[in-house]
């Protein structure tokens, strides 16, 4: 399928983000070994392997925040490993959006501020993007917590501030990494569910590394990382 | 004993108790009539229900039954009691990995395989949360952190392949 021109075949196959036999080492520490991933529009994409695997490694080099040292990133028609930084961090800022274990909001800004900052890099006018953010809060079951900060919510309240940060800008592709991994149950199930309900209304694409399968069980199709190769499913999946 | 727990709620007819089954417990598998008036039957026998007139109306009995205090003691007991904590050591999952393994036969194949069957089925139970209803929820987390157990067990056993041959073999 790959042709000379490949980043064509990729937008004409509705894909929304390919890896194509990425390698990427760490000093002599082999993280990526030619893994090969395809995600098509609006697919929710669990990424899943033992620690060490590469799956978080993977992850990065489709983001655009590694770049692989050898093996192709296609984003929309676009070769992304080839880009320099600055376009691959313009890509970052206005395509893509994150999810992190540990949240990583800015402590000085308020709740309704973390959500609002990816429209405000955007360069959306500050009320329309505080606006924008504080309609979040009711489907975040945070209602009244917009002006807190991080210091004052809980673990599961801050990662629900963290996701709707990765989704405001309806991100063509969010990229979430253990999003659920320091949360108890509960709040790993409301996230999820808010996670993939959201990502569906609005047609993001989502790739989520987990080594949990019951947050894995959220997506539409597993893939399977190990010693930084793709593994297929076996054919029970198909 | 599920049935003899609903009519702790109130005295009730069969159909309304098989409804009520079907409803809560049934996932798809509806108790037959026959059973629940059988059951209903060993139940007044047992000194566990009364068995009050029959009352005119549709369906095969409209004889209203009540729970005895007997009854509700056994009902009271069983709630309270915990069900054996089975140790699953002899499950289809297990044998399959050593006999593939004493046969010289591809277990990694065969746990790839099941792992698959176990997302599969763990994603169609996180469908089923989607619905709203926290019994259905509740059902589902049951058979989600079950599954679950078992795919940590097969990636902890496809870790240990290898070990493990020599073991069977040896």
């Amino acid at each position: 399928m790959t042709g000379a021109n490949g980043s064509s075949l990729v937008q004409a196959g509705g894909v929304a983000i390919e890896g194509r036999n990425l390698v990427l080492s760490f000093g002599e520490t082999p993280a990526l070994q030619g893994a090969d991933l395809c995600v098509k529009r609006g697919e929710i994409v669990a990424v899943m392997g033992p620690s060490g695997s590469g799956k978080s490694t993977l992850l990065y080099c489709l983001a655009g925040i590694l770049v692989p040292d050898s093996g192709e990133v296609y984003f929309d028609g676009q070769r992304l490993d080839a880009m320099r930084e600055a376009e691959r961090s313009r890509l970052r800022r206005d395509r893509f959006g994150f999810v992190f274990q540990f949240g990583q909001l800015v402590p000085e800004l308020t709740a309704e501020e973390n959500v609002a900052l990816p429209l405000l890099l955007r360069g959306t006018h500050r009320e329309e993007a505080l606006r924008e953010a504080r309609s979040w809060f009711e489907q975040l079951e945070l209602e009244g917590m917009e002006r807190h900060r991080t210091g004052e919510m809980s673990g599961g309240q801050s990662q629900r501030v963290a996701l709707a940060r990765g989704l405001v800008a309806h991100p063509d592709v969010l990229f979430a990494d253990e999003p659920t991994g320091s949360l108890d149950s509960m709040n790993g199930e409301l996230v999820m569910g808010l996670l993939t309900r959201v990502a569906r209304q609005q047609g993001s694409t989502v790739i989520l590394v987990t080594h949990e399968p019951r947050v894995a069980a959220y997506a539409d199709r597993e893939v399977i990382v190990r010693d930084g190769r793709v593994s297929s499913m076996a054919p029970v999946m198909q | 004993m599920a049935l003899l727990g609903l009519l702790d709620r109130e005295p009730s007819h069969g159909y309304d108790l098989k409804h009520d089954y079907d409803a809560y417990f049934a996932r798809g598998r509806p108790l037959p009539f026959g059973q629940v008036y059988a059951t209903l039957a060993r139940l007044a026998r047992d000194g566990k229900a009364i068995v009050g007139e029959a009352e005119p109306g549709a369906g095969p009995d409209r004889k209203r039954y009540t729970i005895t205090e007997t009854g509700k003691s056994e009902v009271e007991a069983w709630l309270a009691e915990p069900i054996p904590a089975e140790p699953y050591l002899q499950t289809d999952l297990f044998v399959k990995v050593v006999l593939s393994l004493m046969l010289g036969r591809r277990a990694e194949e065969y746990l790839d395989a099941q792992r698959a069957a176990h997302l599969r089925r763990m994603r169609e139970l996180t469908e089923l949360k989607q619905r709203d209803s926290l019994v259905d929820t509740l059902l589902a987390d049951h058979g989600l952190f079950h599954l679950e157990a078992d795919l940590r067990w097969i990636d902890l056993t496809e870790a240990r392949l290898a070990a493990l041959a020599e073991e069977v073999a040896s």
